[in-house]
């Protein structure tokens, strides 16, 4: 099977992981996690230079990536253990007493492939800001990914931090938005209409490109030229157009799955609908 | 009483300055971060010396403490440099998530904290950072006393793995310990050995306890000085050890009298071995615009209070 294949034999697996994981704790946030899953499987999997078998909380000589929208941890976990972060079997431990699979990603319980807290949002971009200093101060040539949500961004510290990237030429960042166009009291144009984000980071003095964030062969395509774009002076951000709960089709086109776990029949409809293509877990 | 003299007066953030210039020299992995105050946190010698390595992020101190994080993955050891203010309450869930939480080898470097600040007033006069920085798991909280013991905190911090918050202040305070001091975090420094009554005391407020010291040794009465620069972890040996000789105890901070170092005492005793406690410290409340010198005499931070402080806590044996 080539990469894109792989990539996209995955995303089912994941979206069944995703859904299990919320059901059985009866919490976590599978809107937005479903709308990714064909992102961070193709970034992890066909855009990222990694070792997952090496974990190094460091990340010398590798890509790393930062999830600063922690909630949709859902799909950050499934994807890092069938990238190979850690066994596929911990997934069942989610949200529950005394696991390393916390309602939020952090690193304090050492799970392996996350290197920072997220949860209280707008606080990626500025870490994963200093991760690629920090490449560039160690001369590693490897590349700094990070996930936003376009609700996410409302927060004043990413303004801070596209400020600062753009003056100071961290081109060695890669950031996507994910542009789902819902937040927790309803769409985003409802909540605080935002106008044309593509021209406000483009005034920021950033690279923009789009994508279909659903479409693996176009995510591994925009990546690509993401990583081409880098390294001359400017941050790239990628704003992301998904569907929330995409791959569930009661899921979709709301923003009333946010953070609401399905019921036992609501699962079944969702597993019926995705192949277990590697196993559950 | 032991007789301390020094030959000059210099503020607290000169001796930060002094040891991050030092460290720029010794260790590559030092990175320093400014948000528009490198001269009033006497960066400018690491800025001069190392650009590559010093990193002007603007006003914007919740964007310095995330990329501050971020350098630490990478093996860089970042130290911020902001007011006292603006490295805690402005930005307390940066630190809360990004540093604390998230484990991070960050220095949070503070100056002028509490009402020595003087005439800016009380919006840049932070008296909660203490108590702030103490709630927040696996924070080390460090107050240095004057020059030679900031320059040797900031340098003892750089070696030592973990997310650390070092207080330090503006005006010119006498300089008295010594420049050869080694600085060992967690642990008291014994300035007096006494009976009669322990004075604690950190920051600004250890050289005020030693004039105290003076003019309670000319009364008659015996005070044990120690000079707590560490408020977590705290030293509890050297507390518990002094209370069972004086059976009672002032703390004397430029703080509010919440969530301090006179709180922090009173945990250490209250578990052990309670005794009589009185707190020289802000009666919650803010700052105001005025001299550093007006200032703490008006809240009651003098060497009078500490001396009045220690008459009353004996009578309360």
């Amino acid at each position: 099977m080539d990469t894109v294949s792989k990539i996209k034999n995955m995303v089912p697996q994941v979206r069944r992981d995703i859904v299990r994981m919320v059901h059985a704790v009866q919490s976590g946030h599978p809107g937005g996690s479903l709308g990714c899953t064909e992102f961070l499987c193709t970034l992890y999997n066909g855009v990222m230079k990694h070792h997952p078998e090496k974990w190094d909380m460091n990340a010398t000589n590798q890509d790393v990536f930062f999830l600063s929208n922690g909630h949709i941890s859902p799909v950050f976990y499934s994807v890092l253990a069938r990238s190979g972060y850690f066994p596929v079997s911990e997934l069942s431990t989610f949200r529950k007493l005394n696991t390393r699979l916390q309602g939020h990603p952090t690193t304090h319980e050492g799970l392996e492939g996350v290197r920072m807290a997220s949860g209280s949002l707008g606080q990626g971009l500025s870490v994963a800001i200093g991760a690629a200093l920090a490449k560039k101060l160690n001369n590693d040539n490897h590349h700094v990914y990070v996930l936003m949500g376009d609700g996410e961004i409302q927060e004043g510290q990413v303004w801070e931090a596209a400020m600062f990237a753009a003056a100071k030429k961290v081109d060695n960042i890669i950031a996507t938005i994910d542009v789902n166009g819902q937040q927790i009291d309803g769409s985003t144009a409802q909540v605080l209409n935002s106008g044309d984000w593509g021209a406000k980071w483009e005034a920021f003095g950033w690279t923009v490109l789009s994508m279909n964030g659903n479409d693996v062969d176009d995510i591994m395509k925009t990546m690509q030229d993401a990583k081409s774009k880098s390294g001359q002076g400017k941050p790239v951000v990628i704003l992301m157009k998904t569907e929330m709960g995409n791959g569930v089709d009661f899921m979709m086109h709301s923003h009333k799955w946010h953070g609401v776990a399905p019921n036992d029949e609501q699962l079944a409809s969702a597993l019926s609908q995705n192949e277990a293509t590697l196993g559950d877990y | 009483m032991k007789k301390y003299t020094y030959t000059e007066k210099k503020d607290t953030r000169s001796g930060f300055g002094a040891g991050l210039s030092q460290l720029g020299k010794e260790n590559e992995n030092v990175v320093a971060l400014c948000a528009d105050l490198t001269g009033s946190l006497k960066m400018d010698a690491f800025a001069k010396d190392h650009p590559e390595r010093f990193i002007q992020v603007g006003i914007a101190e919740a964007n310095m403490m995330g990329i501050a994080a971020g350098l630490t993955i990478g093996g860089k050891i970042p130290f911020t440099g902001t007011f006292a203010n603006f490295s805690t309450g402005r930005v307390y869930d940066q630190i809360r998530q990004s540093i604390a939480y998230s484990d991070k080898n960050v220095k949070i470097c503070a100056s002028h904290a509490g009402l020595t600040l003087g005439e800016d007033g009380a919006t840049h006069q932070i008296l909660e950072d203490i108590g702030l920085m103490r709630m927040l798991p696996g924070m080390v909280v460090i107050n240095p006393c004057d020059f030679n013991q900031t320059k040797a905190a900031t340098i003892a911090i750089a070696k030592y793995h973990g997310p650390v918050y070092l207080r330090f202040g503006r005006p010119s305070v006498p300089n008295f310990t010594p420049a050869d001091q080694n600085f060992e975090i967690g642990k008291a420094v014994m300035l007096n050995e006494g009976s009669d009554v322990t004075i604690i005391a950190t920051g600004h407020l250890v050289w005020k306890a030693i004039e105290a010291g003076e003019q309670l040794a000319e009364k008659g009465i015996s005070a044990e000085i120690i000079n707590i620069h560490t408020i977590k972890p705290i030293d509890e040996e050297a507390i518990l050890k002094s209370v069972a000789k004086t059976k009672c105890v002032v703390t004397c901070e430029e703080h509010n009298r919440f969530g301090g170092l006179g709180d922090a005492v009173a945990q250490v005793i209250i578990k052990n071995t309670p005794v009589p406690q009185e707190y020289v410290a802000v009666n919650d409340s803010f700052g105001e615009s005025g001299t550093p010198d007006q200032l703490m005499t008006k809240y009651g931070l003098d060497t009078i209070n500490i001396v009045e402080a220690a008459e009353k806590v004996l009578k309360r044996k």
